[in-house]
């Protein structure tokens, strides 16, 4: 059994810190959510009908929709704005410490 | 062929997209390819394809966890059980999930990840032998290879239905999607739009739910329908579901819930599922892998809640559905429930979101089973076995090839599940094939340290062929059972046979010496060993396993107690 080169093989292509935040999960559900939410928004305050509303039991659920993508859209924006991804230094560190962790193996 | 959606021109099930709707489905797809493709930049070895180097936070894992579960036809089947059966529906998510996680995060975690293990089979390399490690191999590829076929036909039938393409077109279009995700990113991608997914699922269940108990009036409104319905009060309470078990007397019903569901399927399920344990394996360490299971438990916890009741409401809502459950005939099935609710109750705009989810869902449950094959087959089949001692570039290539051999595999068992009667039950007695018998050994040689190599694969082929017995003896009508009844007591048989072959044959041949076996048996692993770091990104209360757990244990009885 050939133990794999490691994490440490893994890191050697350090991404700049912009790349790795665009690639950040909570950019790309940010992203999805602000799309989606203006969409839905715009959609309900232009295009709802009488019928729209009664098939949705009386609510309009575009806006409502929306307007709650667009709440969690930003809470993933504020996310990364407060607790950014870690430099790739760092992450080097944290990895090796923890695969360091049970002696032995 | 009728399963998932019925056939016959009365009913339209076609959605009434519109361009909208559509462009709302396809920023999507770009967004999921868009993650494969800047996924492709941090992959550079095999270690990071096939297990996202161990790098994940625990948060995106846990939510993969899950999502990796919520496929779409957990989905359409949860719906449809909801529908029929009504509240004791929350079994299948609360005895039969909660616990089995716990237990697979708090007891099994620290096995699985200290070991360093990349998969299941090469864990029991560690703790039995090349043998077992090859057996378990071969019959996990196949069987991903036989549900990933299962989802895309899913898939297919639903594209078909829904969008008016024809299954020739869908599935192989389909198959291309998830190849292009996951060749270009591997597991990474996989994780990221699994996550993706299951905030785009919630964003379809949540509207729908509380549409759909807007137009009855309430839950108020709905408990008054169900109860003067043909399902009665009964579906109001979760216990004893005497409908759900098929079991006449409370009592055993009771108990075949908490023995048969609660601890040999879902333990079976939870505990020794690649695409699941997978998907705790790429944590950044310990703690992390343990919180895994652990935030995935919480939603898994709620979410029935979102899909249930929907369900429930459909079969109030929808007159078709009201004809089918008051015993009449009609050409729709309960398997049609998600789709005719949604076009009951959702107007264009949240349409599309909706159709965007569903799509996703079949997607991820593909890409789980494919992304959990192509890691089997490179470390255990290929490197261990085939092709041993290359460079780890060469395992990238081979990671990369077999993924799309995977899918073309995929299409293959696709047409071949079109060809099976009840693809739900099809599913189910697949389970009690592969994973009974893999529970049994696996628990059996972490609390005996005396059990042998050779006992484990014969005890995991004894254990298969007492399940597919079973499965023969219930299709051919010997064992008058319930195709359901059916996969539990294959289940139950092959983790029995299992258990007595495997002692049987650990009495007559060596164990391995003690030395060899610290870390993989509960007995001969130091409570240091299985303890995590708990400094720097593992710390605070918050993020300690046992908190997590009590916490999740805590809600499901408080959920227990309010739809007792």
């Amino acid at each position: 059994m050939t133990e794999p080169e490691g994490p440490a093989t893994g890191q050697d292509t350090a991404v700049s810190t912009t790349a790795s935040r665009l690639f950040d999960l909570r950019t790309v559900l940010a992203l999805l959510f602000y799309v989606y939410g203006i969409v839905l928004l715009i959609v309900g305050l232009v295009s709802t009908t009488e019928a729209d509303i009664a098939k949705a039991g009386g609510w309009n659920v575009n806006l409502v929709t929306g307007i709650a993508m667009l709440v969690l859209a930003i809470f993933f924006t504020v996310w990364v704005r407060l607790r950014p991804v870690k430099a790739p230094i760092e992450e080097i560190e944290g990895t090796a410490g923890d695969t360091a962790g049970p002696p032995g193996h | 062929m009728t399963t998932i959606l019925a056939q016959g021109g009365q009913t339209d099930l076609r959605l009434d997209a519109t361009v909208l709707d559509y462009l709302l489905v396809a920023f999507y797809f770009l967004l999921v390819l868009g993650i494969g493709y800047a996924a492709r930049r941090s992959v550079s070895s095999s270690l990071d394809f096939l297990l996202s180097g161990r790098s994940m936070p625990a948060w995106v894992t846990g939510l993969a966890f899950i999502s990796a579960n919520l496929g779409a036809l957990e989905l359409i089947g949860m719906v449809a059980n909801g529908a029929q059966y009504g509240i004791p529906t929350v079994h299948y998510y609360w005895i039969g999930a909660i616990p089995a996680m716990v237990f697979l995060a708090l007891v099994m975690m620290p096995f699985y990840y200290g070991s360093k293990a990349r998969s299941v089979p090469e864990f029991l390399y560690k703790r039995f032998n090349r043998t077992t490690q090859r057996v378990q191999a071969v019959i996990f590829a196949l069987s991903s290879v036989l549900i990933a076929g299962v989802n895309l036909f899913s898939l297919g039938l639903l594209l078909e239905a829904l969008l008016g393409w024809s299954l020739g077109v869908a599935i192989p279009v389909a198959a291309l999607i998830v190849l292009a995700y996951i060749t270009l990113g591997g597991l990474s991608a996989a994780i990221y739009s699994e996550v993706l997914q299951f905030f785009v699922i919630l964003a379809l269940l949540i509207p729908l739910t509380i549409s759909g108990l807007a137009r009855v009036g309430g839950w108020n409104g709905l408990k008054a329908a169900v109860t003067n319905g043909p399902g009665g009060a009964e579906q109001l309470s979760s216990w004893p579901g005497t409908s759900l078990t098929e079991i006449a007397n409370p009592a055993l019903s009771v108990i075949g819930i908490v023995f048969g569901l609660g601890f040999v399927l879902s333990f079976g399920y939870w505990t020794t599922n690649f695409a699941e344990v997978q998907r705790a394996l790429s944590a950044k360490s310990m703690s992390a892998a343990k919180r895994t299971p652990l935030i995935g438990a919480y939603p898994k916890a709620l979410i029935p809640l979102v899909i249930i009741i929907p369900g429930m409401v459909a079969a109030v809502l929808v007159p078709q559905l009201q004809v089918l459950k008051s015993g009449g005939t009609t050409d729709v099935t309960y398997n049609n429930a998600l789709s005719l609710l949604m076009k009951e109750v959702l107007p264009n705009g949240i349409l599309g979101v909706a159709i965007a989810g569903l799509l996703a869902a079949f997607m991820a449950g593909m890409a789980a089973n494919i992304s959990s094959f192509n890691t089997v087959f490179t470390y255990d089949i290929w490197q261990d076995w085939v092709k041993p001692g290359k460079s780890d570039r060469y395992y990238l290539q081979v990671g990369r090839w077999i993924t799309v051999i995977g899918c073309v595999l995929a299409i293959a068992t696709a047409f071949i599940a079109s060809g099976s009667g009840n693809i739900m039950d099809y599913l189910q007695s697949l389970f009690s094939f592969f994973n009974a018998p893999l529970f049994a050994i696996f628990i059996l040689g972490l609390f005996w340290r005396r059990m042998t190599g050779t006992s484990a694969w014969i005890g995991l082929l004894s254990g298969t062929a007492a399940a597919v017995v079973v499965n023969i003896l219930v299709t051919s009508g010997v064992l008058a059972l319930s195709s359901q009844a059916g996969s539990f007591v294959g289940a139950s048989a092959a983790f029995v046979v299992g258990v007595l072959v495997a002692i049987a044959v650990s009495m007559v041949s060596t164990p391995k010496p003690a030395a060899e076996l610290g870390g993989l048996v509960w007995s001969l692993t130091s409570k240091e060993e299985r303890t995590h770091e708990s400094h720097g990104e593992d710390s605070g209360w918050y993020r300690d396993p046992k908190v997590l757990a009590v916490g999740v244990l805590a809600l499901t009885t408080i959920l227990y107690i309010i739809f007792w």
